[in-house]
Order: C-alpha cells, then sequence, then structure tokens
C-alpha cells in the first residue's frame, strides 16, 4: 500500500498536513517585506536563497485569524507548478507516514472548507490534510 | 543516445550556419568574384548536409547536397555565378530555413524539394540543353540555353582545373542489362560510384531524362579522375544488372575535337604540359585545408550555456554579496588586519565577478540585425524599389532577454521605412534624390541605455496627412490639432489602428502594427520617438535599458520601508517645505521650476503603517518622475541613495499590484520592492 508523507503542522491547537512532496523547506521566520495593495493574508515577501518569495499567513488565510509570532512560528516553502511561496505556521511538528486506510474523507457538512477535504487518524491525532493548489488558486484578488 | 539532446543541438547550429550562409550570400551579390565567400558559404552548407543527414532529415540532407554540389562547382569556377543561380541559392536556403523551423516545431522536417532541387541540377548540368530536351517548356529552354553558352567555357575550365590536379578525363559508356527493371536506380548507382571516383562534367542523356528512364539501355558520362581507367572500369562493373562499361580516357585534343571553341585550346594545351609534372592529388584537398585554417582564426571558442543556469548564478551570486556585506561589518568590528585584508580583498574580486556575470547575459546586437540585410533585399525586391541598407554598431551588446524581444518591433519598423518611409523609384528622381534609397540602421550606447535607429531618406512624415487621419479617427479634436508640436503629431502615428498609407500593401499598412511596436518597446522598460525633415527622412529612434535584470535606482524610505524608484524615470529630487504645498481640486500640488506638479504621498497609496517616533517632518522628500512629457512628486521620508539593484520578479502569486513592478535583494538580505512610477502618471 502506499504511504503517503506528509508534513504535520500546528496551527493554534489544531493539526494540520501538507504533502511532502510539495514541501521544498521549513524556514524560520525572517524579516518581511510587506507588499502594500496585496490580498490581506499576503504577509509580504521574502529574501529566499535569492529568491523573493511570497509568504503567506496561513491562519487568516484558513480564517482562523492572524497567526502570533512566537519563537515556534515557521514558514514552511512550498512550490507547486514552478511557483514558490511560504505559508506561516504556528509550529511544524514532524513528517508522518500516513497510510490511505486511515485517511476518511471530511464530511461536507460539518468542515465546509475547499482547502482540505480529508482528515488522517494518527495515533489519536486528527490531522486535516491541506489541497495546497486549492491554497493557491484564490490568489490574485 | 537521447535523439532530443542532439536534437536541440542541431537546430542551434542549423540555423547559425543558415545565417552564415545567408550573410556570405548577400555579401557575394555585390562581389561575385570573391572565392573566399563561396568557400565559407561551401563549409556551411556542407556542414549543414553532414548534420542534417546524421540526424536523418533526409529531405534536408538532399537539398543542401544539391545547394553543395552547386557551390562546389562554382567554387571550383566551373560555374560562373549568375543572378538567376543567386537566386535558387536564395530560394534554397529559405526552403532549409522553413524545414528547420519546422523541425524546431517538434514536425518532420519534411518539405517539397523537388522543384528546388530540379533547378539546382539544372545548374548543375549542362547537358540539358541537349536537343532531346527541346520538347520541354520554351522557358526552361530559353534558361538552359544560358547556361549552355557558359558551360561550354566553364566545362573546359574544368578540365583544366582537374588536369592541374593530376585528375584524367575518361568518357565512360554505361549499358544496363536489357532486363532491368528500375533502370534510374541502377543509374543512380553508377552516379554515386562515379562521385567517389571523381567528378561527373557530364552525362548524355541528362541525368534527369536518366532519372526519368529516359534512355534505352546505355548512356555516357564524363568523368574528371584521379583513378586509373581498369579501376574505374572495376568500380562499375562491380554494380549488379550492368552488362558492359567501356571506360576510354579522353585527351584534351580530342575534346577540342568534339566542338569546344577553339579560343581556350592554346590554354588547354599549356596545362596539359603542367599534368605530367604534378603529383596526383585529390582535387579538393588542398583547397579544404586552407580554409579551415582561416575558419579556426575567425571564430572564437565558446560554449553554450542555458539562460537559466546563468540566472541561477546570478541568484548565488547576490545570495554572496550579502554575504560579502556581513563579513564586511564584522571584519570592521575587529581590529584584525588579516581578516581586514582579505575581505577587501574578496570584495574587489566579487565586484569583478558581478561585472563578468552581469556580461555573460550580454548579447551583441548583431544576432538581430544579421537577418536584415536579407530581409530588406527581398522586400526591395518585391517593391522594386532601390535600396541600401547600411547596419552600424552591430557589436553594441543589450541584455540578451532584450535581444529576443527587439526583433520583431524592428523588423516593422524597417518595413514601415521601406513601404512608406523610402519613395518609389520615381519619386525618388523626380524629387532629384540619388535613386538607390538608403536606410540606416545603427545602434549606440549612451549612458545607460542603447539607442537603436531606424533612418530613411525618404519622404518623410506628411504632418498634415497625419492630423488629418487622426481627427478623421478622432485621435485628436482638430482644436486640439492646431497647437500641437511637430512630434507629438508624428507620435499619433503610434496610437492603435492608424495607418496613413493610402494603399494597403503585403509589406505593412494593414493598420495594426506600430502601436504594437510601441507596446513591446515600452514593456522592455524603453521609449521611441520619431524625427521626420519633410522631403529629407524620418529617424525612430528607440531607446532601450541596458540590462532588463539590473537597474540603477534611487532608493527612498516611506516610514521604515524601503522602494527602489528606478533612475530612468526620475528627473529630480527635491525638499520642499511643508507650507508650500498646496491644493487644486482636492489634489496636493506643487509648483516646482514654473510647472504644478501634482503630488502622490506613497505612505499613503501603498498603505504604510505608521511608526511611533517619526512625526511630521517641516520638510518633504519629493522625488520628482516623468512619463512623456507629465510629471508627477513622490513623497518620501528620506533619500538612502542610488544603487544598482538586481530586478527580481515578484513570481506569479503576486500579480498586477498597483504601482510594483518588481523586487530587489538589498545589501543586508532583505526585499526592497522596486517603483513602477509610470503608473502614478496618467
Amino acid at each position: 500500500m502506499e504511504m503517503l508523507k506528509i508534513v504535520a503542522f500546528k496551527i493554534g491547537e489544531e493539526e494540520y498536513g501538507l504533502d511532502l512532496n510539495q514541501v521544498q523547506s521549513i524556514e524560520r521566520i525572517q524579516h518581511i517585506t510587506r507588499v502594500p495593495n496585496a490580498p490581506e493574508f499576503v504577509k509580504g515577501v521574502i529574501n529566499l536563497r535569492g529568491n523573493v518569495t511570497p509568504i503567506i499567513d496561513l491562519p487568516s488565510k484558513l480564517n482562523l485569524g492572524e497567526a502570533q509570532y512566537t519563537d515556534s512560528t515557521r514558514v514552511i516553502i512550498t512550490r507547486f507548478e514552478e511557483m514558490e511561496l511560504g505559508w506561516i505556521v504556528d509550529e511544524t511538528n514532524d513528517v508522518i507516514d500516513i497510510s490511505p486506510d486511515i485517511i476518511e474523507p471530511a464530511s461536507s457538512n460539518v468542515f465546509d472548507s475547499e482547502y482540505f477535504s480529508e482528515i488522517a487518524k494518527y495515533d489519536g491525532r486528527l490531522i486535516s490534510l491541506l489541497k495546497l493548489e486549492e491554497l493557491m488558486k484564490t490568489s490574485s484578488n | 543516445m537521447d535523439f532530443n539532446n542532439y536534437l536541440e543541438l542541431f537546430i542551434e547550429e542549423s540555423k547559425e550556419h543558415l545565417q552564415t550562409i545567408n550573410d556570405e550570400l548577400l555579401n557575394l551579390e555585390t562581389d561575385p568574384e570573391n572565392l573566399s565567400i563561396i568557400n565559407e558559404i561551401f563549409r556551411s552548407a556542407h556542414t549543414l548536409k553532414g548534420m542534417a543527414g546524421s540526424m536523418g532529415f533526409e529531405d534536408l540532407a538532399s537539398l543542401t547536397h544539391q545547394m553543395e554540389n552547386v557551390l562546389d562547382m562554382l567554387r571550383n569556377s566551373k560555374l560562373s555565378l549568375t543572378s538567376e543561380i543567386l537566386d535558387v541559392i536564395f530560394q534554397c536556403v529559405d526552403l532549409i530555413e522553413k524545414m528547420v523551423d519546422s523541425i524546431e516545431q517538434g514536425g518532420d522536417g519534411k518539405a517539397d524539394v523537388r522543384n528546388v532541387v530540379a533547378q539546382l541540377t539544372n545548374i548543375q548540368d549542362p547537358s540539358k540543353a541537349v536537343p532531346i530536351q527541346a520538347a520541354q517548356a520554351v522557358q526552361e529552354v530559353a534558361a538552359a540555353a544560358v547556361e549552355e553558352m557558359v558551360i561550354d567555357n566553364y566545362q573546359l575550365s574544368v578540365i583544366d582545373e582537374a588536369r592541374k590536379e593530376g585528375n584524367k578525363v575518361f568518357q565512360i559508356s554505361i549499358t544496363l542489362d536489357e532486363k532491368c527493371v528500375m533502370k534510374s536506380v541502377r543509374s543512380y548507382m553508377v552516379f554515386q560510384a562515379a562521385e567517389e571516383l571523381g567528378e561527373i562534367i557530364q552525362t548524355r542523356p541528362s541525368v534527369e531524362q536518366i532519372e526519368e528512364e529516359n534512355f534505352d539501355h546505355s548512356f555516357m558520362l564524363l568523368l574528371l579522375s584521379a583513378n586509373s581507367l581498369e579501376e574505374i572500369q572495376k568500380t562499375f562493373l562491380n554494380i549488379s544488372e550492368i552488362v558492359d562499361v567501356q571506360v576510354v580516357e579522353r585527351t584534351s585534343e580530342e575534346l577540342e575535337g568534339t566542338g569546344r571553341s577553339a579560343s581556350v585550346s592554346q590554354q588547354v594545351e599549356q596545362t596539359k604540359e603542367q599534368t605530367k609534372e604534378q603529383p596526383k592529388e585529390p582535387a579538393k584537398e588542398p583547397q579544404n585545408s586552407d580554409t579551415n585554417t582561416a575558419k579556426k582564426k575567425q571564430r572564437s571558442k565558446s560554449i553554450r550555456v542555458d539562460i537559466d543556469k546563468l540566472d541561477h548564478l546570478m541568484n548565488l551570486f547576490s545570495e554572496l554579496i550579502i554575504d560579502r556585506g556581513r563579513l564586511e561589518q564584522i571584519a570592521r568590528g575587529q581590529q584584525i588586519t588579516d581578516l581586514r585584508e582579505t575581505v577587501e580583498h574578496m570584495t574587489r574580486i566579487s565586484t569583478d565577478l558581478q561585472g563578468l556575470i552581469l556580461n555573460m547575459r550580454m548579447v551583441p546586437v548583431e544576432q538581430v540585425f544579421n537577418r536584415f540585410p536579407r530581409m530588406v533585399r527581398d522586400l526591395a525586391k518585391d517593391l522594386n524599389k532601390k535600396i541600401q541598407l547600411v547596419v552600424e554598431g552591430e557589436e553594441t551588446e543589450l541584455d540578451r532577454t532584450v535581444i529576443d524581444e527587439i526583433g520583431d518591433p524592428l523588423v516593422h519598423l524597417l518595413r514601415n521605412a521601406l513601404d512608406h518611409g523610402l519613395e518609389s523609384t520615381e519619386e525618388r528622381i523626380a524629387a532629384n534624390k540619388p535613386e538607390e534609397g538608403r536606410i540606416q540602421l545603427k545602434a549606440y550606447h549612451s549612458g545607460n541605455h542603447v539607442f537603436i535607429e531606424v533612418v530613411d531618406d525618404g519622404k518623410g512624415i506628411n504632418r498634415d496627412k497625419v492630423l488629418n487621419k487622426a481627427i478623421e479617427r478622432g485621435v485628436v479634436s482638430s482644436e486640439e490639432a492646431k497647437n500641437m508640436a511637430d512630434q507629438d503629431v508624428y507620435a499619433l502615428i503610434f496610437s492603435s489602428g492608424f495607418s496613413t498609407a493610402d494603399t494597403i500593401s503585403d509589406i505593412s499598412g494593414r493598420g495594426v502594427g506600430l502601436d504594437v511596436v510601441k507596446t513591446k518597446i515600452e514593456s522592455l522598460g524603453g521609449a521611441i520617438t520619431i524625427n521626420s525633415t519633410p522631403g529629407q527622412g524620418s529617424i525612430f529612434r528607440i531607446q532601450l535599458p541596458l540590462t532588463l535584470s539590473i537597474i540603477y535606482s534611487m532608493l527612498v524610505k516611506v516610514v521604515e520601508e524601503t522602494y527602489a524608484i528606478p533612475f530612468s524615470s526620475i528627473v529630480e529630487i527635491t525638499r520642499i517645505p511643508q507650507n508650500q504645498v498646496s491644493t487644486i481640486h482636492g489634489q496636493r500640488v506643487i509648483q516646482f521650476r514654473g510647472q504644478v506638479v501634482p503630488l502622490v504621498y506613497l505612505k499613503e497609496v501603498f498603505n504604510v503603517p505608521s511608526s511611533q517616533g517619526i512625526g511630521a517632518s517641516e520638510e518633504l522628500f519629493i522625488v520628482i518622475i516623468r512619463k512623456g512629457d507629465k510629471t508627477a512628486g513622490l513623497v518620501v521620508d528620506s533619500v538612502i541613495g542610488q544603487q544598482e539593484v538586481v530586478l527580481k520578479s515578484l513570481g506569479g502569486y503576486l500579480n498586477n499590484l498597483f504601482a510594483i513592478s518588481g523586487a530587489t535583494i538589498l545589501g543586508n538580505g532583505e526585499v526592497a520592492l522596486i517603483i513602477d512610477s509610470n503608473q502614478f502618471i496618467q
């Protein structure tokens, strides 16, 4: 059975996961240059090894309120279709292997979000699997 | 073996060779006697053939093969160059170009080459004009007749030449088996074998006739070869279905006796003497080796590098620059001489390195220019105008990205100059001008810009005509028209849907065009202006940034944020006391050098969050910017200084941001946004 590798991270007390294949690296928070007139959830851009990379506040993107920066705040750098983006999360946990049989579809009447559709039950933890391409879609407005 | 890897190389190199051929053909047109030019063309055609053959593009290979044959005859003076031959070769080159394009676009590189190949073989094969062919179209016979006249002379000179190289002339009669079904195939094999032995001067009947099987069972060849009679006979007999091969060595006297012009007989006699003394040697060898060494001298060694790799190199380098900045700070804090000296050395080296990396992206504008002579030649023929194209400053360098984009606009401007700018020959004569129109294409550096000018000595732009059209199209009102400066009137032809040509021609004048040129050039960060003198011609001047990736800019601070404003749009930076700001219709303005300049508060348009401790200062820092003849003042908090910055895209995620054209990384590793000041001026 094909195992899915995910990067698990926290927003507040909730756990989320992104497909490891789409994750480039995890960075500490650094100086972010604000970009005027960009969407609210875009915090700005950073210099990521010479590349100017947009940084998105994932909690505000998911309507969970703006992230508060602490020592454990991290930026997850993803790459999808040639586009590099950074996502601010409260804390990154670990990389876990998930077998498909512990993944359940999120019933749509409980979780009304286009950003995730599946939940993994792992070791008593509930991890919402985010869909990166959906998160990236509502970009330019 | 990965075919695709080679394919890319093949396409690149084919294009290079085609360009060389095109260039040299144009040179040849003006200097038809120059053998070294023909040699150059021959070499390129030869390489092209080899490459096409090894890549399996048979049509391409066979076409280049025929072309090469003709060129070979030209360079060995077996043919004299006529404009007809040149036209056929040009046609041939066009066809090859098409095929290469087709291959590049994933096609199979096949094309109908029959027509051109036939024309090429016609040129090669003089015996076309023998009586058997009288039945062919009148036109062709006429053309062939011209060739036949040339041929008589050149054949003899060919033989002369060959004799000097130790070759002999053989007359070979080949008889095929009567049962032979595919006579053309057999005869083709004979030709192939013959070409390996030496050179076929003549066949009877002609090659085409033989290929079409228009012969009984035997045909004749006149072959130049260094091989012995026996060897030749043996070679041909080895081909199956050939029943008889008769080889006779022909002497010059005999050949003369066959009806050659007597005037050359003396020469032949002389050369006969020389022949005996010369060692046997294949005809082509010495020439080739000579020209090869010449070729080596001309070309500098180079390798191809993917532009992405260069970009990557540049990124890595800017990282290094940031670390260098930190190191410098550390070194300053410590009193260690060694450290300081090392860092200083590193600074110098990295500055050189930066120059080098930037330089690597620069490409001479020649790459774009060199396709124009050919284009102008063809257009001039189409338009029936006599035109001289003068190209200057082709060594001027531009960033690769600009080079890639500038071609189309230039094509447009040149076509425009040829079609609309220059008068017809009759008009020119009537106007007491030299019959030949002159178009100048020149590139030069000036400051931080490269200028490219398209200059014609034609009739100039008719101010009234442009204005009338503009009024008619509703671009300007007749009131406005009265007070317009010439420059502004000329600029009208860049507005969309504008065309002043009375008749729409194939070349230009479909009404789309100059506006596209303008848009393209502006998208490259450039500008275009027109100067024109009625009766004397027009100048279209394009101003381009030296490079797209490095911008000279002014760094400014707004509250605590740093922005870069490109120098190209800055007029002046000034400080003005608060109380000099007044308002007109709610718009804050200042008076500056007699002009009313609207102010743009960057803090407001960019919603910069306020910071404690920075109160409203008494004085305003204002960066005066310009777009066209309009100005505006950007209000900033302080000016940090000027700096060359590396332009980086914000990527696809953040697009269409108001007044932001990109970002750059500062010495401290932070990102600063680059302001697109054009958007502040409507």
